[in-house]
């Protein structure tokens, strides 16, 4: 256990996807307080035809400009599923299920032109659908953690901004914040958090890492700031004990095993967390019923009186 | 029939039976519970693999069906429990979907099962495998399959038109009629897993979204009336389907990818030069535009 551990590689990737889940984490936060949680699916599959032309451009796997790409793509539905919402009667989930599904069905037709041709392949690419964090190299490590961190700084140095933009946009635009320019760096963080995590968990299950951590830290907690560092932990933890498990055994992927480790958190903090959770809603439940009773006990005793 | 034939019959029945059923997906905005159908559908199909042991139709259309329909019932649990909609819909179809791949990726091991074949499709080996029928002769398995998914849709449309319009764009009014929206909500949840499940041997899992939604939503920026969008969008499906093969065999590429990228375009079409939706008559006659879409 602690040999494969130790191996350095393992360190690597762990390191790497524990900084991934730690950034996606708090910028799920942002996602659940627009109500934007599908989003994240819907800019994952659109990063495909991204990946893959930038294959073609430059034709060999480079992970910094295969994400430049897969940002480019992933900011192009982004502002189509806008435009599309603004500019007829379709609503948001339509466009974004639209936009995914024909980017997806767009980069599996380049996808199957670059396998044919010479080395495709070889290239890897087919790791960027399903995710293969074992697969990660020590500069695609370096690429993805410089990046992470700054997603992470940036979050965290703009706390207060964040805070005004998600809650009360009116407030923020009266004391001179620019809404518009909040919300061109917010699909900028939301896009790079997504491009970068494709290549350790797949585009399908990329969403989770944004939902999952969010939606169980508020269950702990009715502190914005508190729920994004909390959230951060969470996406954090899942991403490095998921790696670590995945690691145990040959052949097991890594992406699903994160999913199904922020999975299992999610159901914890469904039961015992602390506002809201079934447990303590249904103390509280019972409680209620006995004063509710105790009262009408009461009330009874002093109409007959 | 020639290979050819059975490959363009069988997109055009997915375009078809996707087409309509998609319509009410898009009325009842619920397209997104499409995409996390499809993909817990593919927990549904492994573990009916890992039951019977066998590639079978029929276990698998079983498997799929209620992996829809558990997708459908945990997503609506969570939703009760003050989780908001769309989370519980990511966290439900992502877990089953982990799920899913890490008992492919660990137990079943198959050729016939890898993920890849699940999520892309591969109509090019439906002719192989094929059954008698009498009257009719040699007919590819899925191509049979879908021809009996089609008409039980259509039929459960027919029969039920009434209520599915009511359900559809008032569900208050139809809780108040005494119809039971509920049974109609997991109803259509069943048929859209059932269309799900016999769709995914030709186009896959995930392009199958690609199907359901988007001819819909083309159909509906052609039309104000529930009848013309059905037909309109069945027809766009089948011509997305025709197009789609078109285009894949000119650049020799995949032919799931193609069809959906056929969608694409069609609502593109439709987007730009609809008469009454489109960006072009917004711009050429602003006046009967803004009275549509303001009032």
């Amino acid at each position: 256990m602690w040999s494969t551990l130790l191996h350095s590689n393992t360190i690597w990737v762990l390191l790497s996807t524990m900084i991934l889940g730690f950034a996606a984490g708090g910028i799920g936060c942002l996602a659940y307080w627009k109500r934007q949680n599908l989003m994240s699916d819907a800019l994952s599959h659109a990063a495909l035809p991204g990946v893959v032309v930038a294959f073609f451009i430059i034709q060999e796997k480079n992970l910094l400009l295969l994400v430049i790409g897969a940002a480019a793509s992933a900011l192009l539905g982004a502002f189509l599923i806008q435009w599309i919402t603004n500019a007829s009667r379709i609503t948001e989930d339509t466009a974004m299920g639209m936009t995914l599904s024909v980017f997806y069905g767009v980069g599996i037709m380049l996808l199957s032109i670059a396998n044919r041709s010479a080395g495709g392949n070889q290239s890897g690419l087919n790791s960027f659908i399903y995710g293969q964090a074992a697969a990660m190299v020590r500069s695609d490590v370096i690429t993805m953690v410089v990046l992470a961190g700054i997603v992470i700084l940036i979050i965290f140095i703009g706390f207060k901004e964040w805070k005004l933009y998600l809650f009360d946009a009116a407030f923020a635009k009266g004391i001179g914040m620019s809404v518009r320019s909040m919300n061109v760096l917010y699909t900028i963080v939301l896009v790079t958090t997504i491009v970068i995590g494709i290549q350790a968990v797949g585009v399908i299950l990329m969403a989770a890492m944004l939902i999952i951590p969010a939606v169980s830290a508020r269950y702990w907690t009715h502190s914005f700031r508190n729920m994004i560092l909390l959230s951060s932990l969470v996406g954090g933890a899942a991403g490095a004990l998921g790696t670590w498990i995945s690691s145990t055994g040959s052949g097991l992927p890594t992406g699903p095993f994160i999913v199904l480790v922020s999975a299992a958190i999610f159901a914890i903090s469904l039961l015992f967390g602390k506002e809201k959770g079934i447990i303590i809603r249904f103390i509280q439940f019972k409680v209620q019923q006995r004063d509710s009773e105790r009262n009408q006990f009461v009330m009874d005793k002093g109409g007959s009186q | 029939m020639t290979y050819t034939m059975w490959i363009i019959l069988t997109a055009s029945l997915v375009g078809l039976s996707c087409g309509v059923i998609g319509v009410f997906l898009i009325l009842r905005k619920q397209a997104m519970m499409a995409d996390a159908i499809s993909h817990t559908v593919l927990l549904g199909i492994v573990i009916a693999y890992m039951v019977t042991q066998q590639v079978s139709g029929t276990g698998m259309l079983i498997g799929g069906i209620l992996a829809g329909i558990l997708t459908a019932f945990l997503v609506q649990m969570l939703h009760s429990l003050k989780v908001q909609h769309d989370a519980s819909l990511g966290i439900v179809f992502t877990t089953l979907f982990a799920v899913g791949v890490i008992l492919i990726s660990t137990s079943v091991g198959n050729v016939h099962l890898d993920v890849q074949h699940a999520l892309m499709g591969e109509i090019t080996f439906i002719p192989f495998t094929t059954v008698e029928i009498p009257l009719i002769g040699a007919v590819p398995k899925a191509t049979a399959l879908l021809t009996v998914v089609l008409i039980l849709v259509i039929f459960f449309i027919i029969a039920f038109y009434k209520e599915w319009k009511i359900t559809s764009f008032d569900p208050a009014l139809a809780a108040s009629l005494g119809i039971p929206v509920i049974f109609f909500h997991y109803l259509f949840m069943t048929l859209v897993s059932v269309t799900t499940v016999a769709s995914f041997d030709a186009v896959g899992a995930i392009l199958v979204v690609a199907m359901l939604i988007t001819p819909a939503a083309s159909a509906y920026l052609w039309t104000d009336k529930l009848m013309w969008m059905l037909i309109l969008s069945g027809g766009f499906g089948v011509l997305s389907a025709v197009i789609g093969y078109w285009i894949a065999t000119w650049l020799d590429t995949s032919i799931s990818g193609s069809m959906a990228f056929a969608t694409g375009c069609i609502f593109l079409f439709g987007f730009l030069l609809s008469p009454k939706h489109g960006l072009i008559s917004r711009w050429v006659r602003p006046e009967a535009w803004k009275e549509e879409h303001v009032s």
